[in-house]
């Protein structure tokens, strides 16, 4: 048995290595509703989710539980081999995708093995285009959703999302690629060290600079890729009802769910590492000091949630609350004492704090803008978005071939 | 049967039944759109999804019970249908209000503007997918509503303005409720116009969007802001004043571009207008003074009177037990509702019962334009279009 294990090692890590990401991401995704619902409601000034447990912390999981226990029709006339695989489609692409991003730069030494964070070898030389591919192939489980449920109002925005989806991956893939001849590589990992040439610049080193019109780009087309407001016309609900997924009801409707807000994380994770230096830190590599950063946010912050939670207003959250955040304080102290920790968590905590930042921007347009029209949004991409995306590729290469990528 | 146009996929076209349970047609409005892809090619409104009776209904109430009916007419403007069926009652009567009760009632109906125009803004914001003015502009819906239960003891079914005057004296404190809402109010409109007037994406959405000529909107007889949006300045507050609106300083906003945008651009002058108009009733409203007409027999008598007057209280009984018989004949009276031009027609026998009442609906009457605003545009632009002719179904069918 033993033997058995050392064989497969490799094979044995990475399963561990998924299950792991899947836990992770799914909690995440349910906790993203949260924070999208509060944030909006506080845009809104309202008090968005507080009834089920303190600071409605516990209505993902009492949301989750409602979709696992409603009833699930599948409506007459429904092609149902491809109206039960549309949802699983959407889902597991998403997944697949994140399984590409490296979550930091220095593998663990554990049990006698080195344990990158991703599950992608860290030699993955196609990473950026392995990832496209899979996204790509998302609008099969939009487009498929919306032939098969036999509902009018699901047509329509299964074919406005296959077209719009199909119209903006190309000016996603375009502006990317000034930071691709700017690498020299397909690598995520390339991508990041090739933004840390110049460690004392520390942000002024990441592409967001030489490289802002391929982010902008970048953002819009991802932002419309993951349908998302403003561009969520597939499910523009006051137009099409609820669009490509009408008729979908219960877990069939929460898988699509989790796909979107998948989506949104690989998005905000891509932009993070593209443009904004991925783990790197902004401040320059010789401040040293800055590696205490994460205790300084995280222990402030834990004490601030026990401060809140003696004086909650249901005991249990009196009784919960202080707990959490003793041991986010626990945590932030921990670092401090541990310095091989904490200088193993820089990276994390630098792609997570941009991750949720990006995350943030995401609800925060939500709450904000009006939504487009269809023909308004297929010129924006076509007009717009892809020249100057082509434009970003002309000059990124007139510039790399005179001075050198530097 | 199967000829070439009706066997299914030989048309180009497809149906699609839009409502009467839809998110964005504001009650139960249902219209068969014809779609050569996003395309409408024809669009059919299909109404009648709220019918009430409430006119007939009408004709078994008393003239003073009839005024509960119609605060549910136009559910977003009870106050206004209330004003234009006791003007009609009154004319009917030949009845002098006080000076006082008049002025309330324009505060009243100008509040009462203020609010449908907010409630109108936040649905047609979340229509084009800005959902937080939705929430911004029920917000301050919140405190007109506020001020009304002040008033009358009711958010929204005030029935407050009676035949002869309105129900009861303001209450304690009112000058305070109102003089709050009225400096909180601009600097709120100005923060949804921060959020849509400039912003590309609601200009893309509205500019352009629904267009109708000065001289269709007039052949279909469109009122209210949906008119003065393509240019014609008809107000029947200036044109047939009423309830002493000759008095009262404002102007009438209009624009010339008649689309969507121009629609929004009016109704957001419109709330500064009527804030004007709150003001100036706010100021003429003395402190003392009668809020009834002196008529007996039609009007119920105060409270003191009835327990002392031997005559009041024969008033008060035959008031609430068969009502007032107002002489044979009819009566007319337009009003400028936030929606348009609302007219009620009342006819009378002679008996304590009205023969008829008839209200001209402006909902019901813009909504004729519909197709005309939306045929050849896409499925969108509906949503924007039902969106600005501003209809409440609760008229629309009665």
């Amino acid at each position: 048995m033993r033997s058995l294990l050392a064989a497969n090692a490799e094979l044995v890590i990475t399963i561990v290595k998924i299950v792991l990401l899947l836990f992770i991401v799914l909690t995440v995704n349910a906790y993203l509703t949260w924070f999208e619902r509060k944030v909006v409601a506080h845009i809104q000034s309202r008090w968005g989710p507080h009834r089920v447990g303190p600071h409605g912390l516990l209505q993902p999981l009492a949301d989750g539980l409602k979709f696992l226990f409603k009833e699930d029709p599948t409506p007459a006339g429904a092609d149902k081999f491809v109206y039960y695989l549309a949802p699983l489609l959407a889902l597991t692409l998403a997944m697949t995708s994140i399984a590409i991003i490296p979550f930091g730069p220095e593998p663990i030494r554990l049990f006698g093995h080195d344990i990158y964070l991703g599950i992608a070898p860290p030699d993955l030389n196609i990473g950026i285009l392995a990832l496209f591919a899979i996204t790509a192939l998302g609008v099969y489980g939009v487009a498929l959703a919306g032939w098969s449920s036999n509902s009018k109002y699901s047509l329509l925005g299964g074919l406005r999302s296959s077209a719009q989806m199909i119209s903006y991956e190309l000016s996603l893939t375009m502006s990317v690629v000034g930071v691709l001849l700017m690498a020299g590589s397909f690598n995520l990992r390339d991508i990041i060290n090739a933004q840390a040439r110049h460690p004392q610049w520390g942000i002024f080193g990441w592409n967001i600079w030489p490289q802002i019109l391929g982010f902008f780009c970048f953002f819009v087309a991802a932002i419309a890729e993951t349908n998302r407001a403003p561009f969520d016309l597939p499910e523009a609900e006051q137009e099409l009802v609820a669009g490509f997924n009408t008729e979908y009801a219960s877990f069939k409707f929460a898988m699509f769910f989790i796909a979107e807000y998948t989506s949104m994380i690989t998005v905000s994770c891509l932009c993070s590492i593209m443009f904004f230096g991925g783990w790197l830190s902004p401040f320059p590599a010789s401040w040293t000091v800055t590696h205490y950063l994460p205790s300084v946010v995280l222990v402030p912050f834990g004490l601030w949630v026990i401060m809140d939670g003696v004086r909650y207003e249901t005991i249990f959250g009196r009784m919960v609350l202080p707990v959490v955040g003793a041991a986010i304080s626990g945590l932030g102290a921990l670092f401090v004492v541990l310095p091989s920790l904490n200088e193993f968590i820089q990276g994390p905590f630098w792609l997570l704090s941009k991750i949720f930042f990006f995350l943030f921007v995401y609800v925060w347009m939500r709450g904000t803008l009006p939504r487009f029209r269809y023909d308004q949004l297929m010129a924006f991409g076509w007009k717009l978005l892809l020249p100057v995306s082509i434009v970003n590729v002309i000059l990124t290469s007139f510039v790399i071939l005179m001075w050198g990528a530097k | 049967m199967s000829t070439a146009e009706t066997v299914i996929g030989a048309t180009k076209t497809m149906v699609l039944n839009m409502g009467p349970q839809h998110p964005s047609t504001h009650g139960v409005l249902r219209i068969l759109l014809e779609l050569d892809g996003e395309t409408v090619v024809k669009a059919v409104p299909d109404i009648g999804y709220l019918h009430t009776g409430i006119e007939k209904s009408c004709e078994d109430k008393t003239y003073s019970q009839v005024i509960t009916l119609t605060d549910r007419i136009d559910y977003l403007n009870p106050l206004g249908n209330n004003l234009v069926y006791c003007l009609a009652v009154e004319k009917l009567l030949g009845l002098e209000v006080p000076k006082r009760a008049q002025y309330i009632r324009v505060l009243m109906v100008e509040l009462q503007r203020i609010s449908s125009h907010l409630v109108w803004l936040g649905t047609h914001a979340i229509d084009l997918g800005a959902m937080s003015v939705f929430l911004y502009c029920f917000r301050e819906r919140e405190e007109i509503l506020n001020i009304f239960e002040m008033f009358a003891g009711q958010r929204m079914m005030t029935s407050y303005i009676r035949i002869g005057g309105v129900a009861l004296d303001p209450p304690t404190g009112w000058r305070q409720a109102v003089e709050k809402f009225l400096r909180m109010m601009p600097s709120r409109v100005d923060e949804y116009e921060t959020l849509l007037t400039q912003n590309p994406i609601w200009i893309g959405r509205t500019k352009d969007i629904g267009y109708i000529s000065p001289e269709d909107a007039i052949a279909l007889s469109m009122t209210g802001p949906t008119l003065r949006a393509a240019g014609v300045a008809y107000d029947n507050r200036k044109v047939f004043p009423y309830s002493s609106y000759q008095e009262f300083n404002f102007n009438v906003p209009t624009r010339t571009e008649s689309d969507c945008y121009a629609r929004y651009l009016v109704r957001v002058a419109e709330m500064r207008e009527s804030l004007k108009i709150v003001r100036q009733a706010m100021d003429k409203i003395t402190d003392e003074g009668p809020i009834k007409a002196e008529a007996p027999g039609i009007i119920p008598p105060q409270r003191e009177k009835m327990k002392t007057e031997m005559e009041a209280l024969i008033y008060h009984f035959k008031i609430f037990t068969e009502g007032f018989s107002p002489p044979p004949g009819e009566a007319f009276v337009t009003v400028e509702s936030p929606r348009g031009e609302l007219g009620c027609f009342v006819a009378s026998d002679g008996s304590p019962k009205p023969l008829r009442v008839h209200f001209r609906a402006p909902s019901y009457i813009n909504l004729q334009a519909l197709p005309r605003l939306v045929e050849g545009r896409l499925i969108a632009d509906v949503v924007a279009c039902i969106g600005t002719i501003d209809i409440v179904l609760g008229e629309v069918d009665r």
